[in-house]
């Protein structure tokens, strides 16, 4: 009703919209993706339990590839820096973004991460995720793929608890594999049979970063992915 | 805890929208929520109790339509029952998800005065 003078009524008046929610993290994913494109960097978003070994496998995959390639990476994490400075010691130009209390990386925080970091001439950007299973599924950064990290120790029903971030991995990595001696209770085709239950096509490498075991098989599918 | 991201982003919107309209209030706002989105309902409830206050969704109730997941075989479209592998009966084919992932703004409803 008009407040001025009581006249008229108020009509509903439906809308329809049928947009994404977040279609603005949407657009500047696309942004964000159409500029990797363009400078032919291959970037990667590599999510994963906390303690999955994300750190450890970018480090181990700098130190693998040193003056080989020119690798990148952006460390997601509610505080510290710790990340970016492993990362830094292994050859890879780094840069954290921290996220205070947020439980997962978007495509704005990339964004501003991108103007601090000089990544045109990158073979591999790696944007490490906040560690999570859940959240950072959600959200598009630009990547060209998702790579989800999965550790031995975390059991083998993982995939099945979580399907929404293993139905979105392009590539899963079963990391971990040198203390399998020590968990006779997981068995790794358990493991795969879970993902190929959630995963529409899975593509999956075993690989320990600590021992190497796996880890050229790795390397490759970097090389079949470049840009 | 992104359910309160995806609520702020949903507020945003749904304000903008009926501003552009000149609308006064907003009286019911309507999402699709898949399956297989990576969002809880239950959660985005109560982050949308929390984020409408103040706003022109204040009175409106949030209706969320759940789509459930629906797979399809990416060579001979037939449908694949969840439950086990995700591979093709009929032909091996690997899957697609058809339905199931969407974070959608639906409609909104809006309290327009009459001149």
């Amino acid at each position: 009703m008009c407040e001025t003078c009581g006249c008229g009524v108020t009509t509903m008046l439906p809308v329809d919209v049928h947009d994404r929610i977040l279609s603005e993290n949407d657009l500047q994913a696309r942004q964000i993706r159409e500029h990797f494109a363009a400078s032919r960097v291959l970037t990667l978003n590599v999510m994963g339990s906390p303690g999955s070994g994300k750190t450890a496998l970018l480090e181990a995959t700098g130190r693998a590839l040193a003056g080989r390639r020119v690798i990148g990476a952006l460390a997601g994490d509610l505080a510290t820096e710790h990340d970016a400075a492993r990362l830094t010691a292994a050859g890879i130009r780094a840069r954290s973004i921290t996220t205070g209390s947020a439980c997962h990386l978007d495509a704005s925080m990339v964004h501003h991460a991108l103007h601090h970091l000089a990544w045109d001439d990158l073979n591999y950007l790696f944007i490490e995720n906040v560690g999570n299973l859940v959240c950072p599924a959600v959200y598009d950064l630009g990547q060209a793929a998702n790579v989800v990290l999965l550790a031995v120790t975390e059991g083998e029903d993982k995939p099945l608890k979580y399907p929404v971030m293993f139905s979105k991995a392009q590539l899963v990595l079963i990391t971990k594999i040198d203390l399998l001696p020590h968990l006779p209770e997981v068995r790794v085709e358990h493991i795969r049979e879970g993902l190929a239950r959630v995963m529409p096509d899975p593509q999956v490498i075993e690989l320990s970063a600590r021992s190497g075991d796996g880890l050229p098989l790795w390397l490759e599918w970097l090389q079949r992915h470049e840009r | 805890m992104h359910e309160y991201s995806i609520v702020r982003a949903l507020v945003k919107r749904v304000e903008e929208e009926a501003r552009a309209r000149g609308a006064a209030a907003v009286g019911r706002v309507s999402v699709r929520i898949g399956e297989l989105s990576g969002v809880e309902v239950e959660l985005l409830q109560t982050a949308y109790l929390t984020c409408r206050e103040r706003t022109l969704c204040e009175r409106a109730p949030l209706d969320v339509q759940v789509v459930p997941a629906e797979w399809i075989c990416r060579s001979c479209r037939s449908t694949i029952a969840p439950g086990a592998a995700l591979r093709c009966g009929a032909c091996g084919g690997a899957a697609e998800l058809r339905a199931g992932d969407e974070i959608l703004l639906e409609r909104i409803v809006m309290e327009v005065d009459d001149v």
